[in-house]
């Protein structure tokens, strides 16, 4: 099963619309609980990442019956130092974005410590991919 | 299995309106034949279908009024805001005193065993610092709605009894040191509400209430109200002692009313069902944060507005108010010992509060096996590219993905769709009359009669 989903830069408002559409499908698919939430914590983060510190991008979900794939792609500055990016704590958002809450510098932590597998690629300039997958079993 | 609830559709008096099916938070109403018809493992019996009913078709589940009297010694248990529906000039006392004479041989506030209620949370808090939020238990609406929409969370709802129980075992404790035999004792609950009933006929967490029956609020209010009425204004009332309930006990049941008493650094207290989902769709994307406890109420201004409330939730809210200040007054002169009957059972009472953990019963679930249910959902998407997607309900399901849902899991009928008979007609490959045939099953062969001039 596929989904897609637009995320626009600035647009905390609609944050987390993929993820609940996803935890929704996930719940019905008879999913554990506690995989679900992990799921949506991790897209979550994931979704507030392209909005606060890109500009926008795209979600693109592919389920089946044993695991969730999930794309989130953003148009962005890009990460110069990816390693020094999955460390805890260390963020580039603009003082007004953490004001709101939000780029803590714990996103790509977060996001690597709910899934099994998570792979991030980015070019400077252009903009960054993670890939992640949850194994429902 | 079989899941009971409490609101159940008297069908001679069912119009088949719809109403109810469109403003039933857990899509738990279809219509069939022209009534409706709730689906037991999605009702949480929070009573929105018994409000916005235009014909009192939906009724409540209770035990017959006067089955208390074969009981020596009945003991009539009243959530505070029983007293709260009284106007001013009705004193709480002359409330008590009009039961003994209907015939009830005790009669106590299930909000009297409030500060024990508190004190167990609080305990329960202490020894799970690793579960947070904490979500109160007493709201039965909120426990089951918890348990079928948000199974991730149900693992955060304190598995405590609530005041009402913990009162009913004092009450039981208290007679049967008087050497009562069991038997003689009845324990009756007057409810505000549906989910209290389901809550005492089948509870969550535990195997069996010891409630031995339950009667509607409304109902009694309406003996109580008449019998003061007919004993007129001249009538001597026998003085009565009986035990005061505190402020904090009399406002528990109010919005607020456990949030301010509680010792949690960051708290809401949330009221009406559709704001505590919105709440509750955040908690779960864990985009809340910092949160220690939640009370959580299915309506709008907690208990003032239970679905067996006769006066409007504000008035009765603030009767409840009024009597909290007046309560806090004699507090604050020293006039009222605080709840030494019970303290005496206290180290029983919260050794037997506990009750098991609550377990999820997702209603969301399309097949146990889940390469199943992943080719229903399949199903469902596909179908519902096809379906008109405006929730006109014409299909007797409330919106057009539960009908999709319903029909992949063989419980409705694709033809049902009134669109998609007319595309099917259009083409010649339905008839009219399979078409009306159609439309009957849903709602009745009598919706239809005659033309119309204009």
């Amino acid at each position: 099963m596929h989904q897609e989903y637009t995320v626009i830069e600035g647009d905390f408002v609609n944050a987390g619309k993929a993820s609940s559409s996803v935890k929704k499908t996930l719940k019905q698919l008879n999913v554990n609980p506690q995989v679900v939430k992990r799921v949506v914590v991790a897209l979550y983060e994931a979704e507030v990442n392209a909005i606060a510190h890109a500009y926008g991008g795209k979600v693109i979900v592919d389920i089946d019956p044993d695991k969730i794939k999930m794309v989130v792609a953003d148009k962005g500055p890009g990460i110069p130092d990816i390693a020094l990016a999955m460390q805890e704590g260390y963020s580039t958002a603009r003082p007004e974005v953490r004001d709101m809450g939000f780029g803590a510098g714990m996103g790509l932590p977060n996001m690597q410590k709910n899934v099994d597998k998570m792979n991030v690629t980015s070019e400077v300039g252009v903009g960054t991919t993670v890939e992640m997958e949850v194994n429902f079993q | 299995m079989a899941f009971y609830h409490a609101l159940q559709v008297e069908e001679e008096r069912c119009i088949g309106c719809s109403r109810c099916m469109k403003i039933c938070p857990t899509e738990a109403i279809r219509i069939h034949g022209g009534k409706a018809a709730i689906q037991e493992h999605r009702c949480i019996d929070c009573g929105k279908c018994y409000e916005v009913c235009p014909a009192q078709s939906i009724s409540i589940k209770d035990d017959d009024f006067e089955m208390f009297r074969r009981y020596p010694h009945s003991v009539a248990l009243l959530p505070a805001v029983f007293m709260g529906q009284f106007p001013d000039e009705i004193s709480v006392s002359k409330v008590y005193a009009t039961l003994y004479e209907l015939g009830f041989a005790h009669v106590m506030e299930v909000e009297s065993a409030a500060s024990i209620y508190r004190d167990v949370k609080e305990k329960y808090a202490r020894e799970h610092t690793d579960i947070r939020p904490l979500i109160s238990s007493f709201c039965p609406a909120i426990v089951r709605l918890i348990q079928i929409k948000y199974p991730s969370l149900t693992e955060n709802i304190m598995p405590i009894k609530v005041p009402l129980d913990i009162s009913a075992m004092y009450a039981l404790q208290e007679l049967l040191s008087r050497g009562i035999p069991r038997e003689e004792i009845g324990l009756f609950y007057i409810t505000p509400c549906a989910a209290k009933v389901s809550a005492v006929k089948a509870p969550v967490g535990e195997e069996k209430s010891i409630i031995d029956g339950v009667i509607n609020m409304n109902m009694l209010f309406n003996r109580v109200y008449k019998q003061i009425k007919d004993n007129g204004k001249n009538h001597q009332y026998p003085p009565l002692t009986r035990q005061r309930l505190s402020a904090d006990a009399i406002l528990s049941t109010l919005t607020n009313g456990e949030r301010r008493i509680c010792t949690a650094k960051r708290s809401y207290s949330i009221d009406g069902i559709e704001n505590v989902m919105d709440f509750l769709d955040k908690l779960e994307n864990d985009e809340v944060e910092g949160v220690e406890f939640l009370e959580l109420r299915a309506c709008d201004q907690s208990c003032a507005g239970a679905l067996l409330s006769c006066d409007n939730r504000f008035l009765c809210g603030e009767r409840m108010y009024a009597r909290a200040r007046k309560a806090a007054e004699r507090e604050r002169n020293g006039e009222m010992p605080r709840d030494r009957e019970m303290e005496k059972y206290k180290e029983y009472l919260v050794e037997n509060a506990f009750v098991d953990e609550v377990q999820p019963r997702s209603m969301l679930i399309l097949d146990e096996d889940r390469k199943k249910a992943f080719e229903k959902m399949e199903k469902i998407e596909k179908m519902k590219e096809h379906l008109p997607q405006i929730d006109c309900g014409v299909c007797g399901a409330p919106t057009c993905e539960a009908f999709a849902t319903d029909v992949v899991c063989g419980q409705a009928d694709l033809h049902q769709c009134v669109f998609y008979r007319l595309h099917l007609e259009a083409k010649g490959k339905m008839t009219l009359h399979e078409g009306r045939t159609n439309m009957y099953s849903v709602w009745g062969d009598d919706r239809i009669s005659g033309e119309i001039e204009v």
